[in-house]
């Protein structure tokens, strides 16, 4: 597999240089493609003549996609890239958001910064909580980190200090230089921000060396191990690295609902994160705002088909909180057999059909 | 010092051990068979508790009919699962076969929320007396039922690999199957029993729990509560599970018994078990049992 997952070209390769070959941005038209996505983005919320361009309901399913996409690219940085199992993601996420809720309110540090410090803490206990991962792999490691999951939701319910307990805890609205940021159509600019720094953070960083030595961990860590890169530092370091992504979106999630409970963080939220970056694609990074997205408006969409469908089926519509539940089980079953490469692979397949179209080769 | 709770629990806990250890075997088998590592077996007890308990009170099946049914329909039922969702999946990287049986797992516990509600269902009484006194303590006939029941399907175990064609035909499999299959086994058979094998076990000790506890969601946390179990006794070692098992229920009702005594943090009696796991992960990886795997280049 490639370092960065370029488009499929037609037959030849002309790339000279190693440069070009891990270029985040393959053509200039795909540069352009995603300036002018960030652009659009930007526009979405605002209020042209009078008229909203999104509903508060469309900007809520956005900001959910912005958060949960954040984690999301973590977790496949230490999945798809490290080759790493975590079922305990969303631990890290709940820890971050109770982190940020924290700083703030028992330290007055200002929620601007309580955000990337919450992340900073998350990463010391994603970074103790891989240590394990330096001694045990692939399914022992699946279950060591399964009951990572459940101690710390446990710590969560107990720890009244931190969390508050069973009841929770208030997270102050984001603030910046005095001014707070109220309401959904400024706070989706904060969150726009970090995303599109995480994800150039995050799409660079597997450029660099330390990227290439994470790929090589999951490509064959023995063979990695003999060519000198050291398998507990890079592990340890993966797991930070993630916990400091899960970190940071669930302090965002923190500040965007103004309330943490133990409750939101439990094991099917992990299971919804491996979903993201299984239906994404492992080991791509736009390929997890995809998977987030789809996971993001699968329950929305189930919910909409039936709820009109109920009109003429009345079971539906009462079953509707099961069905939300079962389409995620079943979305990740069905990606496994029939797509095991997520929507990344078949995006690609699909822009390759039509650049080479007539000639498929 | 409380001497007849502590009697108490640690009987309950080797009943409670000893069904721990039957569903640990059940995974086991489908490990050691078929190397897919199972997070949906605590959905087979809840599939297979909700299935008994519909036919008993909504078809007003009698339970010596409605019992062998539910068993027979739950080795189709592993025998489908396993052609349709498993098979796919032979010779895919491990994450994509754990997220394939915890996809399951969230598929079937929404589908029996759905179809039985999330409230727990009594089951009809199948015995006489609730409970008899065993050396002055109470212990509820199910779970003396129970633990016959258990002992009997371990007898069976033993018998079925040591002597039986299909029981030889598996550990054949286990061992390897490239060789197994150059034997002359059918090693597509093998898989699609051991998923059946496992499901009817799992699910009869599904309906042994219903009829003490009630039938309820809660069912499926024996699924969870197995994996400590598995990694104290080796993931590959029948035996291993049943003394994982036994090990894990009379700890848990021991941390309960200095929970409710001296601690009082509440909650000690479902996160112990979790605690152990991480503490085995870190000393002996392998289990008590388990074969030590050994990597060459």
């Amino acid at each position: 597999m490639a370092i960065t997952s370029s488009a499929l070209i037609p037959c030849g390769q002309y790339k000279t240089s190693y440069r070009k070959d891990t270029t985040i941005f393959p053509t200039p038209a795909s540069r352009a493609f995603a300036i002018a996505a960030v652009v659009l983005l930007c526009v979405a919320p605002l209020k042209l003549g009078g008229t909203e361009l999104l509903s508060p309901y469309h900007l809520n399913v956005l900001i959910q996609i912005g958060y949960y996409g954040i984690a999301a690219l973590g977790l496949n940085i230490l999945v798809g890239f490290t080759g790493q199992i975590s079922l305990g993601h969303a631990a890290f996420f709940g820890f971050g958001a109770f982190a940020s809720a924290w700083l703030n309110n028992s330290w007055g540090v200002p929620v601007f910064w309580a955000i990337p410090l919450a992340g900073l803490m998350t990463t010391l206990v994603g970074m103790l909580f891989g240590i394990p991962a330096a001694r045990i792999k692939g399914l022992y490691l699946a279950i060591a980190t399964f009951a990572a999951q459940f101690i710390l939701e446990d710590f969560f319910a107990r720890a009244d200090w931190f969390t508050g307990g069973s009841a929770g805890t208030i997270a102050q609205p984001f603030s910046l230089f005095g001014y707070e940021i109220s309401g959904d159509r400024h706070y989706f600019y904060v969150v726009l921000a970090y995303l599109v720094a995480l994800y150039l953070i995050g799409a660079n960083l597997l450029r660099s060396r330390d990227g290439r030595a994470f790929i090589a961990v999951r490509d064959h860590y023995l063979s990695a191990e003999i060519m000198g890169i050291n398998l507990t530092r890079y592990r340890v370091l993966s797991f930070g690295i993630a916990a400091f992504y899960a970190g940071v979106g669930g302090a965002l999630f923190g500040h965007y609902l103004n309330f943490v409970s133990a409750e939101s963080f439990t094991i099917l939220l992990s299971i919804q994160f491996l979903g993201m970056i299984i239906i994404g694609g492992m080991g791509s990074v736009m390929g997890t705002l995809m998977g987030t997205a789809f996971m993001v408006l699968l329950p929305e969409i189930v919910q909409a088909v039936s709820q009109s469908a109920g009109t003429y089926f009345p079971a539906l519509t009462e079953g509707i909180a099961y069905m939300k539940e079962g389409a995620i089980g079943l979305a990740i079953v069905l990606f496994l057999i029939f797509e095991p490469d997520g929507l990344a692979h078949r995006w690609k397949m699909i822009k390759a059909y039509w650049k080479l179209y007539p000639f498929s080769y | 010092m409380n001497i007849d709770l502590l009697l108490q629990l640690t009987v309950n806990g080797v009943i409670i051990g000893t069904l721990y250890g039957v569903v640990a075997m059940c995974f086991v088998l489908i490990y050691k068979s078929t190397q897919i590592v199972n997070f949906a077996q605590g959905e087979f007890l809840l599939i297979g508790a909700w299935t008994c308990w519909w036919l008993l009170t909504s078809m007003q099946v009698p339970f010596w009919l409605g019992f062998p049914l539910t068993l027979a329909f739950m080795a189709v039922f592993g025998i489908v699962l396993q052609v349709l969702v498993l098979r796919p999946m032979i010779g895919e990287p491990i994450i994509s076969v754990i997220m394939v049986t915890i996809g399951l797992s969230i598929f079937f516990q929404a589908m029996m929320k759905w179809m039985f509600g999330v409230w727990t269902a009594p089951f009809p009484e199948v015995f006489a007396s609730k409970s008899i006194n065993v050396l002055g303590l109470n212990v509820q006939t199910p779970y003396i039922m129970s633990m016959l029941i258990s002992l009997v399907i371990m007898a069976g175990f033993a018998w079925f690999f040591k002597f039986s064609r299909m029981g030889l035909a598996m550990r054949a499999t286990a061992f390897n199957q490239q060789v197994a299959q150059s034997l002359g086994i059918s090693v597509k058979t093998v898989f699609a029993a051991a998923w059946a094998i496992s499901a009817v076990v799992s699910a009869l000790a599904g309906v042994v729990v219903g009829m003490v506890n009630g039938v309820s969601q809660a069912l499926s946390f024996f699924g969870i509560k197995v994996f400590p179990a598995v990694i104290l006794g080796g993931l590959d070692s029948i035996v291993g599970a049943i003394v994982g098992g036994l090990i894990i229920g009379v700890l848990e009702n021991l941390a309960e018994f200095v929970d409710s005594q001296y601690l009082n943090w509440g909650n000690l009696y479902t996160v112990a078990p979790f605690y152990a796991l991480i503490v085995i992960l870190m000393i002996k990886p392998y289990g008590l049992f388990g074969t030590k795997q050994i990597e060459r280049i």
